[in-house]
């Protein structure tokens, strides 16, 4: 699916606190500089500060734009001269992004939000269950055609679902799943869960076996012993897998443009026809909607960011 | 096990270097000859049941369909379509857009993941270098532009490029004190189309690149580093002879990966074609095939097996890299 594979998470296999050492090697990246930042004189001190100026004004700049936008009365939109700040600060575009239809016969936001989150919360939690014993088949027993299973979920992980959209469409539609949120849950599902494994094998590969042993000595079964030893030890990458997907089935355009309609679309089928619909009347709203969408994401961002390139990057320093 | 728990103080070792594998996997083999066959398979059963149908299943109904004519038709009146051989892939190939759209998506990967890996690779020097403070700035501003919603950031890009009241025309206007950029339609043009595209989505791919380039930067030993420019070496010889081999592993797989993301860019496009490009000229292969529309399955499925075995091609350079980090499976 259109699902980004990027956002790999730390995964250490061999360590416990694998989010700890992601969170080592990131703030590793210091030490090259140091020592050649102390003979470094004044002018080329001030000249990199400058570039990293540069470079946090770029990055920031639509994200402020969008959200000055917002705040801003739609007749000071369309000035010819903007304003850098929301002068006459106004909470009017959110009022009317909010109520107003995306389109005539199209959903409302309150209503897109709550598909949104049912689609999306329904996708972390059985994502979770499943990849969790799926990765637990896959770390904690020995089995023929593990190795097999394993390389098929990274092939698996990879298949362009967009590639596939016209047959998927046709089959949720022999489902008699068109247009509904069962379907695009299927479809979002399908994208994180080989992901989902993935980063979790690498976590309960990192809980030794040995404390589990440990427990079933002191009279736990081996399903107890893994419930009350790895599983709590397993609940950060947990949470952060979870963030993870909700990400993903939050973002994801492509499907849900193609499966949903009318009163049951999710926020971004919905900003794309508000925006249609509005744009030429009020921009000051088609903001406010972007900015409402993209508020949890970022905040959830904000959350993992830390364990995101630990695992390409662990992997690919090793070999 | 006795004999690998003496292992680590045979000899010192820096943070980047492993041990030896302990041979835990005699061990593991002993201990994982348990009874319970059947529980592997009881765990991984939702797992393989969804991907059968949802990935498995799909694909190979796909490869059948693109040598049918499938039509809505079928679909409407239940009848079965015809076997044409090649045909589909044929008129795909001839058909005057399709070539064009493949090399117009080919052209943008390369630019696309040429300037992120260039410019991560920068941004991620640059954190090297700077104090703890500006660090944490710059990693912060890189986070909220990676964070926002590919869609979201689309639309505000799209109004920052606005025809009459985008804040771009503006900004030109002020700099050049003349009005000339007044009423400049940036997505009209198909060559401005793709410069604004790959703005917004080298904008939103750089700090994945650069922030996997700084933790791979932590990686390289200081000592290695200082012997180097002790020896005389510049900044320049530095980086090409020191840091990039160092950091080969890393950068193939920001390539890898990239090169399968930009090319399977939709919704930047779409959304951006939505804002006034010209659809016929700036089509993407994921926008070209979903503008085919819901119809001639046949075709479709033709474009859609051409897309799968070239993204998955280049994927392979993707597992084997995870793969290999993976020394026991």
């Amino acid at each position: 699916m259109s699902i980004s594979p990027g956002m790999q998470l730390a995964e250490e296999p061999g360590s416990v606190a694998a989010d700890t050492r992601a969170a080592t090697t990131i703030r590793d990246g210091g030490r090259l500089g140091r020592r050649a930042g102390r003979r470094k004189g004044l002018f080329g001190r001030i000249g990199l500060n400058a570039w990293a100026l540069v470079i946090i004004v770029c990055s920031i700049f639509p994200v402020y734009w969008m959200v000055n936008m917002s705040f801003t009365p739609s007749n000071q939109i369309i000035s010819r001269n903007p304003s850098l700040l929301p002068l006459d600060f106004t909470f009017k575009n959110y009022v009317t992004a909010w109520t107003r239809e995306a389109a005539p016969g199209q959903t409302d936001f309150p209503h897109a939000l709550g598909s949104s989150i049912i689609v999306a919360v329904a996708v972390v939690v059985v994502g979770a269950v499943f990849a969790f014993l799926a990765s637990i088949a896959l770390s904690r027993f020995a089995f023929r055609g593990r190795v097999f299973f394993i390389v098929a979920v990274l092939v698996v992980q990879m298949v362009p679902g967009e590639a596939m959209m016209f047959t998927i469409y046709n089959m949720i539609d022999d489902w008699r799943l068109m247009n509904t949120l069962l379907g695009l849950f299927i479809v979002h599902l399908a994208a994180v869960v080989p992901f989902t494994i993935w980063t979790l094998r690498g976590f309960v590969k990192g809980v030794p076996e040995e404390l589990e042993e440990a427990a079933m000595i002191d009279g736990c079964t081996k399903a107890q012993a893994f419930w009350k030893v790895t599983f709590p030890l397993m609940a950060p990458a947990l949470v952060s897998t979870g963030i993870f997907a909700f990400i993903q089935s939050w973002n994801e355009f492509l499907m849900a443009l193609l499966l949903l309609k009318g009163y049951n679309l999710t926020l971004p089928p919905w900003l794309n026809s508000f925006q249609s619909a509005t744009e030429a009347t009020n921009w000051g709203a088609v903001m406010a909607g972007s900015t409402l969408i993209t508020l949890p994401v970022v905040i959830f961002f904000l959350f993992v960011q830390r364990r995101m390139v630990g695992g390409l990057v662990a992997g690919a320093v090793k070999g | 096990m006795s004999a690998t728990l003496t292992e680590p103080d045979a000899a010192p070792r820096t943070p980047t270097t492993r041990p030896p594998r302990p041979p835990k996997g005699s061990s593991a083999g002993a201990r994982k000859k348990k009874p319970l066959p059947w529980a592997p398979w009881a765990l991984l059963g939702p797992s393989i049941a969804l991907l059968i149908v949802m990935v498995v299943y799909p694909t190979i109904v796909m490869f059948i369909t693109s040598f049918t004519n499938l039509e809505i038709k079928n679909k409407m009146l239940g009848t079965a379509p015809d076997f044409v051989g090649f045909d589909n892939y044929l008129e795909i190939f001839t058909d005057s857009q399709f070539p064009q759209v493949l090399a117009r998506s080919l052209g943008l990967m390369v630019v696309l993941t040429v300037l992120i890996v260039v410019f991560g690779m920068l941004i991620g020097l640059t954190l090297t270098k700077l104090s703890k403070a500006w660090r944490l700035a710059v990693s912060i501003a890189l986070l909220f532009a990676w964070a926002m919603p590919p869609l979201a950031a689309t639309v505000v890009w799209g109004w920052m490029f606005d025809t009459d009241y985008g804040v771009v025309n503006w900004a030109l206007n002020t700099i050049t004190g003349t009005q000339d950029w007044r009423g400049h339609g940036w997505l009209e043009n198909p060559w401005s189309f793709m410069m604004v595209l790959v703005i917004i989505v080298t904008w939103q791919s750089i700090p994945f690149a650069a922030i996997t380039f700084y933790a791979g930067l932590g990686q390289v030993p200081d000592e290695v580093i200082e012997a180097s420019s002790l020896d005389g070496a510049s900044a320049w010889q530095r980086f090409r002879l020191i840091i990039l081999p160092y950091m080969r592993n890393v950068i193939t797989a920001v390539l890898v990966l990239e090169t399968i993301w930009n090319l399977r860019i939709f919704t930047q496009v779409y959304s951006l074609q939505q804002q006034g490009g010209l659809a016929s000229e700036t089509n993407v292969l994921p926008t070209y095939l979903f503008r085919q529309g819901i119809g001639e399955f046949g075709t479709t499925a033709a474009i859609g097996v051409f897309m799968m075995i070239l993204l998955m091609s280049i994927s392979y350079f993707n597992v084997r890299n995870s793969l290999k980090d993976e020394e026991e499976l």
